[in-house]
């Protein structure tokens, strides 16, 4: 009896690791971002990029939809994905794109802008980088569609592509 | 290759600027995962990320706030993952008492093991 | 041509797996008490073309044969010969070679020097373990073939991670894969024993060698682990309690457990069923070990190399070996009667498992738990090092005590006196405890306990140590080394941890900064080119304002250009009483470093004592084969 007890006990436990081990094989996600969708954005402050200006939430709630993307000239898959953003501004109607300039140089991000074209409706920079982790940001570029009660809808880390896309344009209807 | 060795802008970061790091800061950051590394601390690695919460969590200690609240700041933007201490709530409830569960349960088997012999002996 | 000479050679081995299970069971059903010499040679033969088939992999990589994808992707004509040579484990395919390298030499060894009159008990064993070799083939054919071809030939190799190149890490692998795998041999053997009914202290005779091999090993290969932890990954710890570190210590704890354990079977010929359970808990951790570092389920430092398909199949391995060690296990085992005294050394010894458990348990559940949870509830959760001091550090203190005490229980005659000597050895300690309290500073009521029954199983065992110098009765010499060395071990670990200085700053070339009672100048950076990277070296002073001692350090940065990587090389100065490390990155975009610097006390003393507890192992070896 207790014999069988016991036996019970280790075969559903090895089972249960075994199982455990095989659903976790399949499991690849690294960056969670399932503690920001649905939660609000936080107050910030931000300085605008060329103008004496101040840019905070109360500009997102002026929008239906938003696109917070963080980018810099130094990195190189944020040139990847500019032609998205292009388009984005082109085609979303209901969107405004806030680019911010994530630990740049001024000069440096102008000169990007300038060269392969500015695609935000505001721009912002983040000198230091600290805002961005009020924004769950792990590095860039990360974007962050938010709609006008400031809720995150979705976070697309790393280069947008053609599938992210459509994704926004069809978010944002 | 030269892009590595070569730094290209050269401008004065203020923030770079040591400040002083605590006993504090180190705990701190030694509690804390680098997101984008493999297994490493904030305190160990020296990536962007690292960098950008070390002084996140700077001016959060210079704005007065504990320990336990920039833990909870840092989850609520980035989740459980962050911290290496797990914290004390229902799902790692398990993870805190079944080692203890196992030592008092060998316990018993010992005891009972020692207890028969006694009465083996009694007999 | 190297490639089919390699493939032909493990083809081979396979095919005599096969043929030495087929023989083996027919050899079974004849009556006769010895082993068939043709087994014997058939399993020669296997070692022969195993060990081969290893020589010409190595061969590949030393003569840089790109021919074949291993060797390209892991190696380069500008690598020196040492790494050329470590490349050939340095990486999964290689080292899986190795791992069944291993699995064939013991079983081998174990078919040479078991005299055991009970021929099945030889034979099942050797079938058990022919089976584990004939999976870890089929694992390797199939999946991750180390003499894969590629064409067309590239001219130049890819290069080995360069944080692998390290003398510590070459060693690493070898070392901890014969503690690894060698525990399969006593995992065959269990099964053996279960099923050919063979289970008196011969058994525990025949396992005794196995079991203190794979632990001397796996207690040096944790070791050389943590040294290249300690020097090459520039954070200045040795033990992250990171999942791939706990995967080599679980087993370590359960082979710790059943080399006191087996010493009961073999003495008293009891707790059989438990030697077994152990047995076969060994191997199957072990194995359990490779799939959570080579399956890439886990998200951590060390995991340079991993594939889900690999995963699968060393989970299908696993289970395959789960299950059968307890359908065996349940359908052989048998009712034991057992003969416990409170006071004796069987008690004492059931308590270091006891704690050898809690030990594991603490650690595969702090590893394994993220995994189940993320399965189970879809939320990450980090188990880092203050889940394991948390958990670990309180029962280190009575194991510590009992682990002094325990050795001592038979020769309890006269209780005052023991007593006696004991409570002094124990105010001995709480003094030393106050000495360093006093001396180095403060720290917490935990940590003073632990210092305290650290110092008392030291003195314990520096007593035991002069008595055995003395009168040379006291046979386990081995033990005394062994405890000797943990206590010292804990002992370190304990002052380096509450000791330690540590600072993290920013620095531009010229700059200096002042802490405590150091001020550090950062005089200046240097490029130089070196065989395979180039380094930029910084030239720092120290200086100790108080003692006004003075040191130059030259911590490195160093890009590889095969793979392209930058590595961060620290500078540290190695004293008996302690370490200086520093180490230097740069920040990108900006002409500041950054400067970690630590001081850390006794440091080198770690690792003498790690050495001390496997060399223990070492020693109780040489005396078994000697008498």
């Amino acid at each position: 009896m207790k014999k069988t007890f016991l036996k019970l006990i280790l075969f559903a436990l090895a089972i249960f690791i075994i199982g455990t081990f095989y659903v976790g094989l399949k499991k690849t996600e690294i960056y969670d971002t399932k503690n920001l969708i649905g939660t609000n954005l936080d107050n910030f402050t931000l300085n605008s990029l060329n103008e004496d200006l101040e840019i905070n939430q109360e500009l997102i709630k002026e929008n239906q939809y938003n696109l917070i993307n963080f980018w810099a000239s130094w990195c190189g898959p944020c040139r990847a994905e500019h032609k998205y953003l292009m388009n984005l501004n082109r085609n979303a109607k209901n969107l405004k794109l806030i680019g911010i300039n994530f630990k740049d140089d001024k000069k440096n991000a102008n000169k990007f802008l300038s060269k392969f074209g500015d695609p935000y409706h505001y721009s912002a920079a983040d000198s230091e980088g600290k805002v961005s982790i009020n924004f769950g940001v792990y590095g860039i570029p990360e974007s962050i569609l938010v709609d006008n009660n400031l809720k995150i809808i979705k976070k697309f880390i790393g280069p947008l592509n053609q599938d992210e896309y459509k994704d926004i344009i069809n978010l944002t209807k | 290759m030269k892009k590595i060795i070569l730094i290209i802008f050269f401008l004065t970061f203020s923030h770079l600027k040591s400040d002083e790091v605590t006993k504090l800061h180190i705990e701190i950051y030694k509690n804390l995962r680098c997101l984008v590394c493999q297994g490493q601390s904030i305190a160990d690695s020296n990536s962007e990320f690292a960098q950008t919460v070390k002084l996140v969590v700077k001016d959060k200690i210079n704005e007065g706030k504990s320990k336990k609240e920039i833990y909870e700041f840092l989850i609520s933007k980035y989740g459980e993952w962050i911290v290496y201490q797990p914290r004390f709530n229902r799902g790692n409830f398990l993870l805190w008492f079944l080692p203890y569960l196992i030592l008092i349960f060998g316990a018993i088997i010992i005891y009972a093991l020692i207890k028969k012999r006694k009465n083996n002996k009694a007999n | 041509m190297l490639s089919n000479t390699g493939i032909t050679l493990v083809i081979l081995t396979t095919l005599l797996s096969i043929t030495v299970i087929y023989k083996s069971f027919v050899d079974l059903h004849i009556k006769n008490n010895l082993v068939n010499q043709k087994i014997l040679n058939l399993v020669t033969f296997q070692t022969t073309f195993s060990i081969l088939s290893f020589i010409v992999l190595i061969v590949a990589f030393v003569i840089s044969d790109f021919s074949l994808v291993n060797v390209y992707e892991n190696s380069h004509t500008k690598k020196p010969l040492f790494y050329k040579i470590s490349g050939a484990w340095g990486s999964h395919e290689g080292s899986l070679l190795l791992w069944i390298n291993i699995l064939v030499i013991f079983s081998f060894l174990f078919l040479v020097f078991t005299k055991h009159n009970n021929k099945s008990y030889l034979l099942y064993t050797l079938i058990f373990q022919n089976f584990l070799i004939l999976g870890f083939l089929i694992f390797l054919l199939i999946n991750s073939n180390p003499f894969s071809k590629i064409y067309p030939i590239p001219i130049e190799g890819l290069g080995l991670n360069p944080i692998l190149q390290d003398p510590a890490l070459a060693i690493h692998p070898p070392l901890l894969y014969i503690g690894f795998v060698g525990s399969s041999i006593y995992f065959s053997a269990g099964i053996a024993s279960l099923i050919s009914n063979c289970r008196d202290k011969f058994f525990a005779k025949s396992i005794k060698p196995w079991v203190l091999i794979s632990w001397s090993f796996q207690t040096l290969g944790i070791t050389a682990g943590s040294i290249w932890a300690y020097y090459e990954l520039g954070w200045g710890g040795f033990w992250f309690w990171d999942p791939v570190e706990n995967a080599s210590l679980m087993p370590w704890f359960v082979i710790t457990a059943l080399m006191h354990s087996v010493i009961v079977l073999e003495k008293r010929n009891s707790i059989y069923s438990w030697v077994i359970i152990l047995c076969l808990l060994t191997f199957t951790i072990s194995v359990t070990g490779t799939f959570l570092v080579r399956s890439g389920i886990l998200n951590s430092v060390h995991t340079f190399a991993n594939d889900p398909s690999r995963g699968l199949y060393i989970l299908i391995f696993l289970s395959l070996m789960i299950f059968l060690a307890l359908i065996v296990f349940f359908r052989y085992s048998k009712k034991e009667e057992y003969n416990f005294l409170l006071k004796s050394k069987e008690t004492l010894i059931l308590a270091n498992n006891w704690f050898m458990f809690f030990f594991l348990t603490a650690v595969m559940i702090g590893t394994l738990y993220p995994i189940i949870l993320e399965v189970l509830n879809n939320t990450k959760i980090s188990v880092g090092p203050p889940f394991y001091s948390a958990v670990i550090f309180p029962f280190v203190i009575p194991f510590l005590i009992f682990m002094a005490l325990g050795p001592k229980i038979n020769w309890i005659k006269n209780k005052y006196k023991e007593f006696l000597s004991n409570f002094l050895i124990l105010i001995a300690a709480i003094i030393l405890n106050f000495l360093i309290y006093f001396l180095l500073g403060k720290y917490s009521i935990i940590s003073n306990l632990i210092i305290i029954s650290s110092i008392f199983l030291i003195i314990h065992s520096v007593k035991d140590l002069l008595t055995f110098f003395k009168n040379k009765t006291v046979s386990d010499i081995s033990r005394i080394i062994s405890h000797l060395g943990f206590g010292m071990l804990i002992l370190f670990i304990g002052i380096s941890h509450n000791f330690t200085t540590e600072n993290d700053f920013n620095l531009k070339v010229g700059e200096k900064k002042k802490f405590s009672v150091y001020q550090i100048n950062f005089n200046s950076i240097q490029m130089e080119n070196e065989k395979n990277y180039k380094k930029i070296v910084g030239e720092f002073r120290l200086i100790n304002l108080k003692s006004n001692f003075e040191e130059i350090l030259y911590p490195e940065i160093r890009i590889y250009e095969q793979p392209e990587t930058l590595t961060y090389e620290a500078s540290i100065k190695t004293k008996l009483s302690s370490d200086i490390y520093l180490t230097m990155s740069n920040i990108s975009r900006s002409d500041y470093y950054n400067i970690k610097f630590q001081k850390k006390p006794f440091m080198i003393w770690i690792w003498i004592s790690a050495i001390l507890i496997a060399s223990g192992g070492f020693i109780r070896l040489i005396k078994i084969k000697t008498r």
